[in-house]
C-alpha cells in the first residue's frame, strides 16, 4: 500500500487551484474516464496541474505521465504508482 | 470595396479608466472633470519615491470571466478581456457569429505582465522553481493580450502586438487600419497596461520621469510651470474597427468615426542638433488623412509633465496650427499616464468629443506663459467637433499621431 494515495479529489482540488474550473464542467460528476480535453484543460493546463501534484506530493512524474491515458483515472494511477514504495526483489 | 482603399471606422468602445469603469461611467467622469488618482492602494508605496497612482477601482476579474481564465491571467490581460467585452457590446458585434478568420487583434503593450511576474519571481526565489506557474510561460508576455482576446473571441485573423511604450497606443490602431485595408472585416485594437505593483514601480522609477509629490491635486500637472513628472496610471481601452461598407451593410448603431490618418517619427540622437520628431509625426498624420491643419478641432496631448518634453509638444502644436490655432487638451491629469492603454483612452475620448460636441478638461493646469496652446482647463469646452488629433510619446523616441474624423451619415 502506498503511504500516501492520491485521489480523485485531490485532482479536482488541484485542479481547481492550480487551473480554474470551467462553468460548463461540472467536477463532480462521473469524470474518471473523461478525456482532460474535454474537461476543458489544456497542456499547459495539465503541465501546472502534474507541477503542483509533484511538488505537494514529492514525486516526480515521468514525461510521458499523460501521453497515453489523458484521463483522471490514467493520471491518479500514474501518481500511486510512483508514490508506492520500490518493489523488493 | 477596392483592396487598400477601405476606411477603417470605429463602431465599438470598451474603456477601463481609473475614474470610470465602462464608456458611460469614464465619460460622465471626464466631462466632469472627476480624477481617478490618489495614494497607491494595491501595495503599500511608502517606501518609494513616488506613492500616487491611477488605479482601478471596482473591478474584480471573477465578476466578468470565466474561471479557468482567471489562473492564467495578470491584471491587464483581465481588464483587456472585459474591455473588449465591452466594445463588443457596444458595437452590437457578436464575434461568434463571424467568420474567424476575417477578426483579427493588434494590441500594443508597455511593461507587459508585471503582477503576475512578480508574484512567480517571488515563489521561484522563496520557495524554488516547482513552485513557479506554469503559465508563466505566457502570462507576463507583450503579446498576451491579443493572444488571449483572440482565443476568447474566436478570432484567428492578422493579429500581434506593437511595443513602443506610449506611442505604441497608437501604432496598433495604425497597425488594425492597415489589416482592415488589406481585407479583413473586423480588428480589435487598442490597449490596456496595469503593472502597480512593486516590480513594475521600480521599473517605471528607474525612467526618473514619476512626480514624487504627495498631494493629488498638484502631483501632475503637463504644460505648467509646476510640472514634475507625471503619475502613472492603469487601464486603457479596446475599440472594434471595421470596413466602412461593411458596417453601414450591417447597419451598425454606431459609427464614431473614422481613423483618418497616421504619422510616426523617432527622435534623432540626442546631440545631434536636429529637432525632435514630434511636429513632422503630426504633419505626417494630416498629410495622411488629406487634411489641412485648419480642419482638426481639437488635439489631445501626450503632456509628459516633464518641462523639456512639454515644451517640444508645445512647440509642435504651435508650428502646425499656430499660436493658439486648436483647443488642446489633457484628460490623463485626471487618469495618469496609463502607458499603452493612454492613447486608445485618448481615442476613445476623442469619438464621444466628436459625438456630443464636448472637450473634457485638462484638470488642475495653469498653463506656463511660456507655451503658446490653448489649453482646456478647468471646465469642458462645448463646441462642435469634427475631427481631432491624438499624440503620444513613447519612452526613448518614440512620437506617433492619430487623426480622426466623424463619418457623413
Amino acid at each position: 500500500m502506498p503511504a500516501r494515495e492520491f485521489t480523485l479529489e485531490d485532482l479536482k482540488r488541484i485542479l481547481r487551484e492550480g487551473a480554474g474550473a470551467d462553468e460548463a464542467v461540472d467536477l463532480d460528476g462521473d469524470i474518471l474516464d473523461t478525456d482532460f480535453f474535454s474537461l476543458g484543460y489544456e497542456s499547459l493546463a495539465l503541465l501546472e496541474t502534474t507541477g503542483r501534484i509533484e511538488r505537494e506530493f514529492d514525486i516526480s512524474l515521468e514525461d510521458d505521465a499523460l501521453t497515453g491515458d489523458r484521463t483522471p483515472r490514467g493520471l491518479i494511477g500514474a501518481v500511486n504508482e510512483q508514490l508506492a514504495p520500490a518493489p523488493t526483489r | 470595396m477596392t483592396a487598400g482603399t477601405a476606411r477603417a471606422v470605429v463602431t465599438g468602445l470598451g474603456v477601463a479608466a481609473p475614474n470610470g469603469l465602462g464608456v458611460a461611467d469614464y465619460w460622465a467622469a471626464a466631462r466632469a472633470g472627476r480624477s481617478g488618482i490618489g495614494r497607491v492602494s494595491r501595495f503599500d508605496p511608502s517606501g518609494y519615491p513616488a506613492r500616487l497612482a491611477g488605479e482601478i477601482t471596482g473591478f474584480d476579474a471573477k465578476d466578468h470571466l470565466p474561471g479557468k481564465l482567471l489562473p492564467q491571467t495578470d491584471r491587464m490581460t483581465q481588464i483587456a478581456l472585459v474591455s473588449t467585452d465591452w466594445a463588443f457590446a457596444d458595437a452590437g458585434v457578436d464575434p461568434a457569429a463571424l467568420p474567424e478568420y476575417d477578426m483579427g487583434v493588434i494590441t500594443a503593450s508597455t511593461s507587459g505582465g508585471f503582477e503576475f511576474g512578480q508574484r512567480e519571481l517571488k515563489a521561484l526565489w522563496s520557495q524554488g522553481s516547482r513552485y513557479v506557474s506554469a503559465y508563466q510561460s505566457f502570462a507576463w508576455f507583450y503579446a498576451v493580450n491579443s493572444g488571449q482576446i483572440s482565443i476568447r473571441n474566436g478570432m484567428r485573423g492578422p493579429s500581434g502586438v506593437v511595443v513602443s511604450d506610449q506611442a505604441g497606443g497608437l501604432d496598433a490602431i495604425a497597425h488594425a487600419r492597415r489589416q482592415i485595408r488589406k481585407g479583413t472585416g473586423l480588428m480589435v485594437s487598442g490597449a490596456v497596461d496595469a503593472s502597480i505593483c512593486p516590480w513594475g514601480w521600480v521599473a517605471q522609477l528607474a525612467a526618473q520621469r514619476l512626480s514624487t509629490s504627495d498631494d493629488p491635486e498638484r502631483a501632475y500637472l503637463p504644460f505648467d510651470p509646476a510640472a514634475r513628472g507625471h503619475v502613472p496610471g492603469e487601464g486603457g481601452a479596446l475599440l472594434v474597427l471595421e470596413d466602412l461598407d461593411r458596417a453601414r451593410d450591417r447597419g451598425a448603431r454606431q459609427i464614431y468615426g473614422e481613423i483618418a490618418g497616421y504619422g510616426s517619427t523617432f527622435d534623432p540622437k540626442p546631440g545631434s542638433g536636429r529637432p525632435p520628431g514630434l511636429r513632422k509625426a503630426i504633419e505626417l498624420a494630416l498629410a495622411d488623412a488629406g487634411m489641412e491643419p485648419e480642419q482638426v478641432d481639437v488635439v489631445f496631448a501626450d503632456a509628459a509633465a516633464i518641462p523639456e518634453l512639454d515644451r517640444i509638444e508645445a512647440e509642435a502644436i504651435t508650428a502646425v496650427f499656430g499660436p493658439r490655432g486648436v483647443p488642446v487638451t489633457a484628460p490623463k491629469t485626471m487618469t495618469g499616464r496609463l502607458y499603452s492603454g493612454a492613447a486608445p483612452l485618448d481615442l476613445a475620448t476623442a469619438f464621444l468629443t466628436l459625438r456630443d460636441g464636448v472637450i473634457p478638461p485638462s484638470i488642475r493646469v495653469s498653463p506656463s506663459e511660456d507655451y503658446d496652446i490653448d489649453l482646456v482647463t478647468d471646465r469642458p469646452r462645448t463646441a462642435p467637433v469634427r475631427s481631432a488629433l491624438v499624440l503620444a510619446r513613447g519612452y526613448g523616441g518614440f512620437n506617433s499621431a492619430v487623426v480622426v474624423r466623424a463619418v457623413e451619415q
